[in-house]
């Protein structure tokens, strides 16, 4: 009988929920940018700024709501992914705030639209809504397979949002927002990010054996049947007439680059990778050899210094590149680098221009790093998970993550052609902020189940007939 | 599907860790140079965010300032005092056209960012001193460039002076010159003032004193004297030359070389030769001692070469040319192109018995608490004649001044040696020649100075032109100015 008691016993350690471990780390994601936003004010005006009790008070709370959330409905969540979210998201506000400070930008606000308004409350409501769908996935989504009954009407949702842009006109040469009298701009690609993923991991989860066996081999290759390469035909298709509707890059790569990853992950098949490069090779190089916008984009990127004086976006992305250099291993210190020089969208696309000037390598590493962070996090969550759809859900957000952060911080840095996109949680933008907190969400509802020790195994009538008889 | 999903872990990884290694690449190994690239906007700034460090003339005299503005950009901005006559040595330092010469040389210790400031730095971070830039003191001798640049008044021309002993620049004036606190600043008046100065047919903005070559005529006689007594041609100045007149070019039929007026230049000694100014005599020894010879004893002078001194000093040109070509360039004619100061260095290698010493024009590079930081240390350059030839030159160059064509020269009580030079240009020699002397006082322990002063002809002076009587005087002048500013 002992021994029966023993396996009851170790049934009843709960396995650790790592909650104050989140508490704790929570604790340095607010107080780091608390520290930074000082360090702005000390060093633009000399003195504390005066709404720092505010931006505290305000960026700490958020983040204990949250906290208490988690602890209570997803008790079991990766500890890491909340406090990572929420120590970018107030670097960014600080980031933010400290251009808003810009004389530079102000002035140039003033000549070009009459007026300066700061972005950086905005911003902060805009959190304060992305916490809140955060929030709300937890509450409302209390397992993520529920997600999987929504499958095709996520792809029709994704499509719209997808397409909707083109019916806007194009800011800034790229048609990737939509704008809303009264409410402002959405940029519906952040959404259609997640939902997409939601709508792969389901028609994935039901075709990956189709896909997935019934090939021919050749030259090494699994050739799969030409009716299961339509999907991707026409994700690849899609990704195509994004990139030449709303001249967007970036989006473009994303989805496409998605798609490959989460088919791949669901096949194991290497062939749908070769496939994915080569199309997507054949399809860039296609549509650079007509499109304007691409081709001022990779010109740029061969050499901005060439034609720095006469291109926008060779001198976009040279100020950007001269913005990092002048930056040198520590940087000049919060507020007083120039990366306000860089006058276009220097606290949303270019943000990172200030990260690197302003901390310098030092500075640009460690953010790297939290990024690095949150898609090892995520992808940890899809080893761990227990059901496929779980498991293509979380390598397709992460992936997405990840991809979206290798192109933009690329893209800003030079290493490849620029694209409109804006840097999760740190760029200012709503929809980006919002989004990613809701994808932050769904990552910790599906860590909290694949954590979650699985239920205690029925007690068997057969228990006592298998036990070692000690002598 | 456990295996895919590490390998789409180890790509996520290496997406980022090629986001690291890009970073590590332009924040650190391209940071240099990103920082200093001519498009970055942050280079102007650091130069006027503190009060600039300044120019300050061999005698101490300060000849820049800053003054505050009112700009988001620009904290302060650059001014000097009688900018037009300094305006060849200091360069300019625009808030939106960039710097130039010593303004932009020694612009990481004018604006303070030198690597070896670093400890001022730190140490005015803590006691919260005012950031400034440290100094730069030339070797320019105010009273010098004061006689050089009212000497040559609204003539066009240039005038550089050295010190033959150490290599030190003492004057270096150019007319018609500009003033550079006319562009400055970043506003509207600011841009038009420099288009105007740039699209001025008379290139008050170009440094005649370094960057522009003349054909040096008669001056270059000297170099060609050098010539004859280094490569044994001739051994004294009193040796008969054995040169008829008209001279007939080498490898040509009947294309005679004449002298100007009727002049004792037939089977003349070079002593005479060079009071006179002949030139079948020099066109004869160029020919005789053959293109080579000629052109290394012009590239022992420092011809053939740009001189950073620190500001670059376009190369003056001894051509490697055909006989009768050659021949002309022994005169200082053809294709032989040369600067004021190169010239002035000709004059000073031969003050300095036959050692040419290395011009420079800065003296100390200081740090804003006066500290310095560095000295240049005099350097010879070459020699381009031993001691006993080259006394044999002064000797010449002094009989010149005294008996020949370069009596303007002349400072009573005082040994003066020079030469004379009128040089044609243009196609069929009719542009308006080009009147030089170049010279050198010398005192009882040395010479002190040597000038060269070039003067580009006009219409009204077409007829009197002549180093002589236009160029001469200044060059007296600005010898006197050294002389006196010695005692």
């Amino acid at each position: 009988m002992s021994v029966v008691t023993n396996t009851t016993t170790i049934g009843a350690i709960e396995a650790p929920s790592r909650r104050n471990t989140e508490l704790a780390l929570l604790i340095f994601a607010v107080a780091i940018p608390v520290f930074a936003y000082a360090n702005v004010g000390l060093a633009m005006t000399g003195k504390l700024p005066s709404g720092m009790l505010g931006y505290g008070l305000g960026l700490g709370l958020m983040a204990g709501v949250a906290h208490l959330v988690v602890r209570k409905f997803a008790k079991y969540a990766d500890p890491l992914l909340l406090p990572l979210a929420t120590l970018l998201n107030g670097l960014g506000l600080v980031l933010i705030w400290r251009l808003d400070q810009s004389p530079r930008l102000i002035q140039r606000a003033k000549s070009a639209w009459g007026k300066f308004s700061p972005d950086a409350p905005h911003q902060l409501l805009f959190t304060a809504v992305g916490v809140a769908l955060f929030i709300g996935v937890l509450l409302l989504l209390k397992d993520h397979r529920i997600l999987q009954r929504y499958t095709y009407i996520s792809m029709a949702v994704a499509l719209f949002l997808l397409v909707l842009p083109m019916f806007f006109p194009a800011v800034n040469g790229a048609k990737i927002w939509i704008s809303i009298p009264g409410l402002g701009t959405i940029q519906p690609g952040e959404f259609a990010k997640i939902i997409i993923a939601i709508f792969f991991s389901g028609y994935l989860m039901v075709k990956r054996d189709a896909l997935a066996l019934a090939s021919r081999r050749f030259m090494g290759l699994y050739l799969p049947r030409g009716r299961d390469l339509g999907p991707i035909l026409v994700i690849w298709a899609m990704s195509i007439l994004i990139l030449v509707f709303e001249t967007d890059l970036g989006t473009s790569l994303l989805f496409f680059g998605l798609f490959v990853v989460m088919l791949y992950v669901a096949t194991e098949r290497t062939s749908w990778i070769v496939f994915g490069l080569l199309m997507s090779a054949v399809g860039a190089v296609g549509v650079a050899t007509f499109e304007s916008h691409v081709q001022q984009r990779v010109k740029a990127w061969m050499d901005p210094f060439a034609c720095y004086k006469t291109d926008g976006a060779c001198q976009q992305i040279g100020d950007a590149i001269m913005s990092f250099g002048s930056g040198g291993t520590l940087g000049t210190g919060l507020g007083q680098g120039n990366s306000d020089l860089i006058g276009f969208a220097a606290n949303a696309d270019f943000i990172l221009s200030t990260v690197g000037e302003e901390l310098g390598l030092a500075g640009m590493m460690a953010l790297l790093l939290i990024y690095g962070l949150i898609v090892e996090r995520g992808v940890r969550t899809a080893l761990a998970a227990r059901d496929p759809f779980g498991k293509l859900l979380a390598i397709g957000l992460s992936g997405a993550f990840a991809l979206q952060v290798f192109v933009v911080a690329g893209g800003v840095m030079g290493l490849i052609p620029l694209t409109g996109m804006t840097m999760p949680f740190l760029a200012q933008g709503g929809s980006s902020v919002i989004a990613n907190w809701a994808l932050i969400g769904i990552l910790i509802r599906i860590s909290d189940t694949a954590r979650r020790p699985a239920p205690a195994p029925a007690p068997s009538p057969d228990a006592e007939m298998t036990q070692v008889v000690r002598p | 599907m456990n295996k895919p999903l590490r390998r789409i872990a180890i790509f996520c990884g290496l997406l980022v860790l090629s986001l690291m290694i890009r970073d590590n690449w332009l924040q650190y190994v391209r940071a240099d140079e990103l920082n200093a690239s001519k498009y970055n906007r942050r280079v102007q700034i650091e130069r006027f965010a503190h009060e600039r460090g300044n120019i300050i003339t061999a005698d101490g005299q300060t000849i820049t300032g800053s003054t505050e503005t009112s700009g988001t950009d620009f904290k302060y901005k650059r001014v000097w005092k009688d900018g037009t006559m300094w305006s060849p040595v200091t360069g300019y330092a625009s808030q939106i056209f960039d710097a130039s010469q010593l303004e932009k040389i020694e612009d990481s210790i004018l604006s303070g960012t030198d690597n070896r400031l670093f400890f001022d730095r730190t140490l005015s971070m803590f006691t919260g001193e005012k950031k400034q830039g440290g100094n730069v003191v030339t070797t320019l001798n105010s009273a010098a460039q004061k006689a050089a640049f009212q000497g040559l008044g609204d003539k066009k021309g240039a005038v550089a002076a050295i010190n033959p002993q150490t290599g030190a620049i003492l004057a270096l004036a150019s007319t018609p010159s500009y003033d550079p606190s006319v562009f400055a600043g970043s506003t509207n008046k600011d841009s038009s003032n420099y288009k105007a100065l740039l699209d001025d047919k008379n290139q008050p903005m170009l440094n005649r004193a370094l960057r522009q070559t003349y054909p040096p005529g008669s001056t270059f006689k000297v170099v060609t004297t050098a010539a004859a007594l280094e490569n044994g041609l001739y051994s004294g100045i009193d040796d008969p030359t054995r040169s008829p007149v008209p001279y007939i070019l080498p490898d040509t039929a009947h294309q005679p070389l004449n002298n100007e007026g009727n002049i004792p230049c037939e089977n003349a000694t070079l002593k005479v030769a060079l009071q006179w100014s002949c030139n079948t005599v020099f066109g004869k020894i160029s020919a005789d001692l053959g293109n080579e010879k000629m052109k290394a004893e012009a590239e022992k002078f420092g011809f053939n070469k740009q001189i950073f001194n620190p500001v670059r000093t376009d190369a003056s040109i001894y051509p490697k040319d055909n006989r009768p070509q050659n021949a002309m360039a022994g005169i200082g004619q053809a294709s032989n192109r040369a600067t004021p100061l190169q010239m002035a260095m000709v004059a000073a290698a031969v003050a300095n018995d036959g050692k040419l010493m290395k011009p420079y024009m800065v003296d100390q590079l200081q740090a804003p608490n006066v500290d310095v930081l560095s000295k240049t240390q005099p350097e010879q350059m070459s020699q381009p004649m031993s001691a006993a030839n080259a006394q044999k030159l002064q000797k010449m160059m002094e009989y010149v001044v005294t008996d020949g064509t370069g009596k303007n020269g002349q400072i009573p009580g005082v040994t003066v040696g020079g030469k004379t030079g009128t040089a044609q240009h243009g196609v069929d020699n009719n542009g308006n020649p080009y009147a030089w002397f170049i010279s050198y006082a010398k005192t009882g322990d040395g010479s002190p100075v040597a000038v060269a002063v070039v003067i580009e002809g006009s219409d009204t002076t077409r007829d009197d032109i002549a180093g002589g009587a236009l160029a001469a005087p200044i060059a007296r002048n600005v010898m006197k100015a050294v002389l006196d500013s010695k005692k």
